[in-house]
């Protein structure tokens, strides 16, 4: 069980509504971390630093956080090494094959009101829940 | 004229990864068992995650539409914003695909990037999956030489 935190959420939702602004504004690219991670795998020419300047900042986000707040990462991981790497294998397929993940069609194509969007978000949002309904109801995990 | 400036674009990113790393950390989107029980309705359902998407779409919505208006970013020539609005197959399929992955371990690409932070072993396992997942798709759906 954890806590429901709706005014930390609501403040770490608009730092990440901030973010993909000042992306947009100084860059013009979108804060679709799939898309910026997936494009660091098979990587063009001239198109890879701004891509590893992101996810490193994401990361080096991560290390500076216990040192700035003086708590650790909340990171309480909830399932087995071998069902991390399923998911991880599905997240990394689906996100690709779907042009998009929370970040790139939840936050910053329904921002856009983006059609395809929409309907990603509706669709992942939904398998997500049936999922979770499943391996905590059904399969009892 | 606009000019292509890249160590300022460099920046952008770098800042931008650290400012959304805060977020997803102050929201606790990090957290696995903060995300499972959001998805989890039908058990002790904590609605945190939803005012988190919410807070976000607050900011991009409004502020979107005023940096698009711009003949261009600040240090680019143009705006690289995806503009295809046909609903197929694959973004169907692909976006179910991911949210059977989320709904399983509770993270998504962002929060699982940055919490290789936390060092935890599994983590690298489920971003090395991740990796491994996109290749596949590569291998599969991208042209091949």
């Amino acid at each position: 069980m954890t806590e429901f935190t709706p005014i930390t959420g609501l403040i770490g939702g608009i730092l990440i509504g901030i973010a993909s602004v000042i992306m947009l504004w100084g860059s013009g690219r979108i804060t679709g971390i799939s898309g910026i991670f997936g494009g660091l795998l098979t990587p063009a020419r001239g198109d890879i630093a701004w891509r590893a300047a992101f996810i490193g900042g994401l990361i080096v986000g991560g290390l500076l956080w216990p040192l700035v707040s003086g708590n650790p990462l909340p990171v309480d991981l909830q399932v087995s090494w071998p069902v991390m790497l399923i998911a991880g294998l599905l997240v990394g397929f689906g996100t690709r094959l779907g042009s998009g993940c929370t970040s790139g069609h939840g936050v910053c194509g329904i921002g856009r009101l983006s059609p395809r969007s929409l309907v990603a978000t509706l669709i992942f949002m939904l398998a997500a829940f049936f999922t979770t309904y499943i391996s905590r109801h059904v399969l009892g995990a | 004229m606009a000019q292509e400036k890249q160590t300022s674009q460099l920046l952008i990113a770098f800042g931008s990864g650290i400012l959304f790393a805060a977020g997803l950390i102050v929201s606790q989107m990090v957290n696995p068992a903060k995300v499972l029980n959001f998805l989890d309705i039908a058990g002790d359902w904590d609605a945190t995650l939803a005012f988190v998407m919410g807070g976000a779409v607050l900011v991009t919505m409004p502020l979107f539409r005023l940096v698009l208006k711009r003949p261009h970013p600040l240090f680019a020539k143009s705006f690289y914003v995806p503009t295809r609005r046909d609903i197929d197959i694959k973004l169907v399929a692909g976006s179910a695909v991911f949210g059977i992955g989320w709904g399983i371990a509770g993270l998504c690409p962002g929060p699982a990037i940055t919490a290789i932070a936390s060092g935890l072993l599994p983590v690298f396992g489920f971003v090395a999956a991740m990796a491994a997942g996109a290749f596949v798709y590569k291998w599969l759906f991208e042209a091949r030489h």
